[in-house]
């Protein structure tokens, strides 16, 4: 048993990890293993989606291969613990570039696709999952499922965006997109409304690719929303990258550094480095998509207690009333957010039965926490997102009610006919009983 | 110059580190293991990371009488090689193999007796061609006894004894052998144990050393470089002292 914690450090609970290395094996390795196991890719996911407290967990780092990969048409075969770091070194000195990108690139494929991850491109590009071709999925009953969205449809649809229960993903096939560098044209704009920032994605969507704002969600931040919106395209400049630099957090500290104090310095300090006007630049893709990647371990800077991070959709029909409501109880709580993003989600059909994004508006906030009234914070931004119709996305989700996700994604009894009754994790068992 | 690598024990995490690294430059590597499945699957692997050319060939290390004609086929394959890497091992249960004569033998056979007659005959293979390197892993388990791994360590002691001689041997015909001895590798071999704090070290940076240590290291390199110092302190404390321990 070793202790094994997610990315936002609320708990150290012990696993039985049992790593994954060899593809040919693992059938029968999964088929062998103790119940209830989950798989566990990187660890980048924020609550409890990748934890199975005493149960065992199957670590897919080791299953890191390539498998084909054609430069001529960016089609790329490999085991599913390739993180997508792996797939740009690999694609980009070729041309080639993930479709869809989160706000990290040390995330394995299998994560990417278990949680259906989207990007700043979600308004033209969707999730993750649209742009995979096939899966192998591996069942504890050592069967193994070939899906695709064009073969075994139903199981493709239940796996993608299914949080890993559905079975362990062992090999995927993905379509790469053409860039002709690593370089991002980024135009940065301050906003100092929520009309403002409706305005700036409308107008953005069509002539940007990824779009996504930084809000001043400090503490005494309860008048109008300001923040700075962030919009850019693949450049043309075909110059080679300056190397990656990478700091680190190299301890815990005893107490969390984020507090409404140092909250309101950085995000005053982070909004004066902008002028008032837009300004144009052109940014490595390392800065533009993942600038925390920059400090290896940032999530550290939270303490040894740890913090969630809180995401939500809420629809397009009463996204600026329903944002405008989120924003205001979180200013009501005093606390402010570190981090708080926000961004507009395109008309797509989802990928997958439980795929987060829909058309609207997604807020993503980070919390210290700070126990009860952590929680609290969090049931009054619930009833908001639930009046509103909206929903959370699990894959940054430590709490959320079995009611709420219920209502939230409805398609969740329908799911529950793909599950591998081998499988389970402890948000399973919060949001589905078992 | 696109490097020729041969690897035995291709499918051990630190040994496919170090070919992915040589892929990179577009070498023709040959890759000797005991899995088909697993070569294939990490053959691939490197050809997609750009490797010219890589082939493979079955191989249990402890069928001695198969190793000649295992090599002569990776020759017939490439001609020669300018790197040899010699990477497989076992961790045996220390305390299984306390109890049982076999267990003891068995895992000395794998990680001492093998490794020896393979090293044997690159050693006339490279010194027949008059250039190259051949690098051995050994373990900083073979620096000292200890009751916590002494059966592991004592094969390992072999290697780097043996590959000490091959090294002396070896230094006037133009081929450098290398003992690679790796401190605490975070690998499927290693799964067992608990993998928390600052000594232990990704494949990756350990292949790093090693591919740095082919090109141009000599003698016996220790990687990450601090096991050095670490391992000299306990190859030093007094055998009265050193039973009271627990290491």
């Amino acid at each position: 048993m070793q202790p094994v914690s997610s990315w936002g450090r609320l708990t150290r609970a012990p696993h039985d990890v049992i790593a994954l290395s060899d593809r040919s094996r693992a059938p029968a390795v999964v088929a062998a293993s103790r119940r209830p196991a989950l798989p566990f890719g990187n660890g980048r996911s924020y609550g409890d989606v990748c934890l199975n407290e005493a149960g065992v967990l199957w670590t897919t780092r080791d299953l890191d291969r390539f498998i084909a990969f054609d430069p001529a048409t960016g089609r790329l075969e490999c085991e599913a613990g390739v993180t997508l770091d792996e797939v740009i070194a690999l694609a980009l000195p070729h041309g080639w570039f993930p479709p869809v990108t989160p706000g990290t690139r040390h995330v394995t494929l299998g994560g990417a696709i278990a949680n259906d991850v989207h990007g700043k491109n979600h308004h033209g590009a969707g999730t993750f999952g649209e742009h995979v071709e096939a899966l192998t999925v591996l069942r504890t009953d050592g069967s193994t499922i070939v899906c695709g969205p064009e073969r075994e449809g139903a199981w493709f649809r239940a796996t993608v965006g299914g949080l890993g229960l559905t079975g362990l993903i062992a090999t995927v096939t993905l379509r790469l997109r053409p860039v002709d560098g690593g370089w991002i044209d980024a135009t940065t704009t301050p906003f100092d409304s929520l009309d403002a920032f409706y305005a700036l994605s409308e107008s953005s969507s069509t002539a940007h690719e990824y779009t996504v704002a930084w809000l001043d969600c400090g503490p005494g931040t309860a008048g109008e929303t300001q923040g700075l919106f962030f919009a850019g395209n693949h450049a043309t400049s075909i110059d080679p990258l300056p190397p990656a630099r990478e700091r680190a957090l190299p301890l815990t500290p005893p107490l969390s550094l984020v507090t409404p104090l140092s909250v309101r310095a950085f995000n005053r300090l982070y909004r004066r480095a902008h002028e008032r006007a837009p300004t144009t630049a052109r940014q490595d893709y390392r800065r533009f998509f993942y600038p925390l990647d920059g400090v290896r371990d940032w999530n550290r800077i939270y303490g040894p207690r740890g913090f969630f991070q809180y995401q939500c959709v809420v629809p397009e029909a009463v996204q600026q009333d329903a944002t405008r409501e989120l924003l205001a109880i979180v200013a009501a709580a005093g606390t402010g957010s570190f981090l708080a993003v926000l961004k507009t989600f395109g008309e797509r059909p989802p990928a997958g039965m439980l795929s987060f994004p829909m058309a609207g508006t997604t807020l993503a906030l980070d919390f210290p926490n700070r126990g009860a009234a952590t929680l609290a914070l969090f049931e009054r931004l619930d009833a908001a997102v639930d009046a509103a119709g909206g929903r959370l996305y699990a894959a940054k989700d430590a709490r959320m009610p079995a009611a709420l996700f219920q209502r939230g994604y409805p398609q969740w009894q329908a799911f529950e006919a793909y599950r591998d009754p081998g499988i389970s994790s402890q948000m399973a068992r919060r949001l589905f009983g078992l | 110059m696109r490097p020729r690598v041969l690897i035995i024990g291709a499918t051990s995490a630190i040994a496919h580190a170090v070919a992915r690294r040589y892929a990179g430059r577009q070498a023709a590597l040959f890759l000797i293991g005991r899995r088909l499945p697993a070569l294939e699957a990490n053959a691939a692997d490197l050809v997609v990371r750009g490797a010219e050319a890589v082939g493979c060939a079955l191989l249990d290390a402890n069928d001695h009488d198969r190793h000649e004609a295992v090599l002569a086929e990776a020759w017939a394959a490439y001609g020669g090689f300018d790197v040899a890497l010699v990477a497989h091992g076992v961790l045996p249960d220390q305390a299984a193999a306390e109890r049982s004569v076999t267990a003891t033998l068995e895992s000395f056979d794998t990680n001492a007796a093998s490794v020896i007659a393979l090293l044997t005959l690159l050693a006339n293979r490279f010194e027949a061609q008059g250039s190259g390197v051949i690098a051995v892993i050994s373990s900083p388990a073979g620096d000292r006894g200890r009751a916590s791994n002494y059966v592991y360590g004592a094969a390992k002691a072999a290697v780097t004894v043996f590959a000490a001689g091959l090294r002396h041997r070896l230094h006037a015909k133009g081929v450098r052998v290398i003992t690679i001895v790796p401190g605490f590798v975070d690998t499927p071999m290693t799964a067992g144990i608990a993998k928390t704090g600052p000594l232990w070290a990704a494949p990756e940076q350990v292949a790093r050393d090693i591919v740095r240590a082919l090109e141009r290291g000599f003698g016996v390199v220790y990687t990450p470089g601090f096991w050095r110092w670490i391992m000299s302190a306990i190859r030093h404390v007094p055998e009265r002292l050193f039973v009271r321990t627990k290491l």
